[in-house]
């Protein structure tokens, strides 16, 4: 059992989605399932060979940094839940005692 | 007339439209037609841009009255999957949490199909955020495979392929991420590319894996895919992981279809146990005909292909995590629960909850898992490093071939719901794509017949190196040519209904 319903509510909070307790019955032994099949990768031998995470090869790659059009505030705004004073309008972000 | 036109292939139509024997607006009206007749059944898109195609075919019509020189594809329609942003319409990546988003920029494919003059019919349906196999994990409801509409059309780009073939437009557009477009274009009976990584640009696809999200083409034949493959690629500084060289003559090396002399490779990983019998038995017979066009066969093992699957669902998963994190509910899409009682956190959380799906929460929460400290080393770090050993493969595998050939999928299409409670079954789906997607080099699937057991099409991959997507192009047009004449007629026209 490499993973357990508890663990699966713990990082479910921290990747911010408030999972129901029937969600969690049903995701906990299927990412269960999951874990325990994706962990054969640690079968093999791979000491010092190194990690690809891209496949491209392309480091560093940078473009001249040039005035060129851009969204106007409207645009940018157009698809905001809230707005106010032409800003991202967003629920409070401190607790009360902060 | 309509008929005929939505039955004519996209090199057809573009030759029919440069000889004024059509209109661009005739052809645009047709398929729109096609779309009304039939999409309910198919439900291959989730929004249909009538008034826009119509718009833009009158004006590829008033170009052409005048004179002007255009791109082969003007006039000719194409689905896109609702994974490009696309100005004037919604995108929603077959998710609640973007449910009526009209994004206020075009991706840059987006750009050059408008630029081409291809019309944009609309957008198709697809599986949430690109995870799945089905198209069954769209929040908006299932597409429908048009060769048995109770079984499942492939994912994620399901609603480009199932368009397809339902002879709802002669062209799409998808994305290929572990296998996203040729496993569709398998089990629907047609084409589709996974062009080399960096070869199509990624600015403006919403992201779910980023060092794998391949866009790509559909098409009913090769050369339409090449010629879409064509107007699509190219270096885009907009995206930095966009390979700055010149495409590779893709549509020449279609019209050629010569396969003599060329290497190829069996690779001996990519079949066995596990493998539908009629799935085996169309691919031993791709391989034969190849041989019989003048092809050297031989096998060739790739080792680490068994942890292929494994490995992608570590990477991908990781690399979503990080990606979704952007759906905080702040600056676009839903926002549930802000009621002046919640902060901003409880207020992301609930709205993460009730916008995505299952599929896009178990992988969140894997990559997550694969992310976190005390686990990164054995799981993320461990993948990537599988990752180099499966490029190692394709290297040496390279160097003895030209290209290597697989069947594209395992199976052909499954049922809808039969796989549906069980991820692992489900994630199998792509066990033969996702090589050249960890690789980055390039892949396609081009049909090669039908199953025995249920009359469903298989198909049959072909892998070159990055940079080498002509020779894909070579080897299903030579493959397509001879399947053809040997059935008398494309695999598609077996389709029943449609």
């Amino acid at each position: 059992m490499p993973i357990t319903r508890d663990e699966v509510a713990h990082l479910a909070r921290l990747s911010r989605i408030a999972l129901t307790d029937a969600e969690l019955d049903y995701l906990a032994p299927q990412l269960d399932q999951i874990i325990t099949a994706v962990a054969q990768v640690q079968e093999v031998a791979a000491e010092g060979i190194p990690p690809t995470s891209h496949a491209t090869g392309l480091t560093n790659v940078f473009r001249d940094d040039e005035p060129r059009p851009c969204l106007t505030p409207e645009e940018a705004l157009s698809q905001a839940p809230a707005t106010e004073l032409q800003r991202f309008k967003v629920p409070r972000i401190l607790g009360e005692e902060e | 007339m309509a008929t005929e036109l939505t039955r004519m292939t996209a090199a057809e139509l573009s030759a029919a439209l440069t000889a004024k024997d059509v209109s661009a607006t005739e052809v645009t009206q047709a398929h729109l037609d096609r779309i009304a007749a039939v999409d309910g059944d198919v439900h291959a898109f989730l929004h249909v841009a009538t008034d826009s195609a119509l718009e833009q075919a009158r004006q590829i019509d008033n170009k052409r009255s005048n004179g002007e020189t255009l791109s082969p594809l003007a006039g000719v329609p194409v689905a896109v999957k609702d994974v490009f942003t696309t100005t004037g319409m919604p995108t929603t990546c077959g998710s609640r949490i973007l449910e009526g988003w009209h994004p206020p920029y075009d991706a840059t494919i987006t750009r050059r199909l408008k630029r081409a003059g291809a019309i944009i019919l609309g957008k198709t349906n697809m599986d949430e955020f690109a995870m799945g196999s089905s198209t069954e994990n769209s929040a908006y409801g299932v597409t429908h495979n048009p060769w048995d509409l109770n079984k499942i059309p492939g994912g994620s780009s399901g609603g480009s392929a199932a368009a397809v073939a339902a002879y709802e437009a002669p062209l799409s557009i998808g994305t290929d991420t572990g296998g996203s477009i040729r496993q569709p274009a398998s089990v629907c009976g047609i084409v589709g590319t996974k062009p080399t990584y960096g070869g199509s640009s990624r600015y403006g696809v919403v992201a779910f894996a980023s060092s794998l999200d391949t866009p790509g083409p559909f098409g009913r034949t090769v050369l339409d895919a090449a010629m879409l493959h064509e107007v699509m690629s190219g270096h885009d500084p907009m995206d930095s992981t966009s390979i700055d060289a010149p495409v590779p003559p893709v549509v020449a090396a279609a019209r050629e279809a010569d396969v003599s002399g060329m290497r190829i490779g069996v690779v001996t990983e990519l079949s066995g146990e596990g493998y539908q019998n009629g799935v085996l038995a169309r691919f031993g017979e791709a391989v034969e005909l190849l041989e019989s066009l003048g092809a050297k066969v031989t096998e060739v093992s790739c080792p680490h292909f068994k942890y292929a699957l494994p490995a992608y669902y570590l990477i991908a998963p990781s690399e979503c995590s990080s990606n979704l994190a952007r759906f905080d509910a702040m600056r676009y899409g839903l926002r549930v629960g802000d009621d002046g009682t919640r902060d901003a956190e409880e207020v992301m959380a609930l709205t993460r909850e009730q916008g995505f799906g299952a599929e896009v929460k178990r992988r969140i929460i894997l990559g997550t898992y694969a992310l976190s400290s005390g686990y990164y080393d054995a799981y993320y770090g461990k993948a990537q490093q599988v990752r180099t050993l499966i490029i190692r493969d394709f290297d040496a595998a390279f160097s003895q071939v030209d290209v290597l050939v697989s069947p594209s999928t395992p199976t052909t299409a499954f049922a809808i719901g039969e796989r549906a409670d069980d991820p692992m079954a489900m994630y199998l789906a792509d066990l033969c794509t996702i090589p050249s997607d960890l690789a980055g080099n390039a892949a396609i699937s081009v049909p090669c017949g039908l199953a025995d057991e249920n009359l469903l099409p298989v198909g049959l991959q072909v892998m070159a190196p990055a940079l080498a997507d002509d020779r894909l192009y070579r080897v299903a047009a030579a493959a397509e040519a001879a399947f053809t004449g040997r059935w008398g007629h494309p695999l598609l026209a077996e389709a029943k209904g449609l």
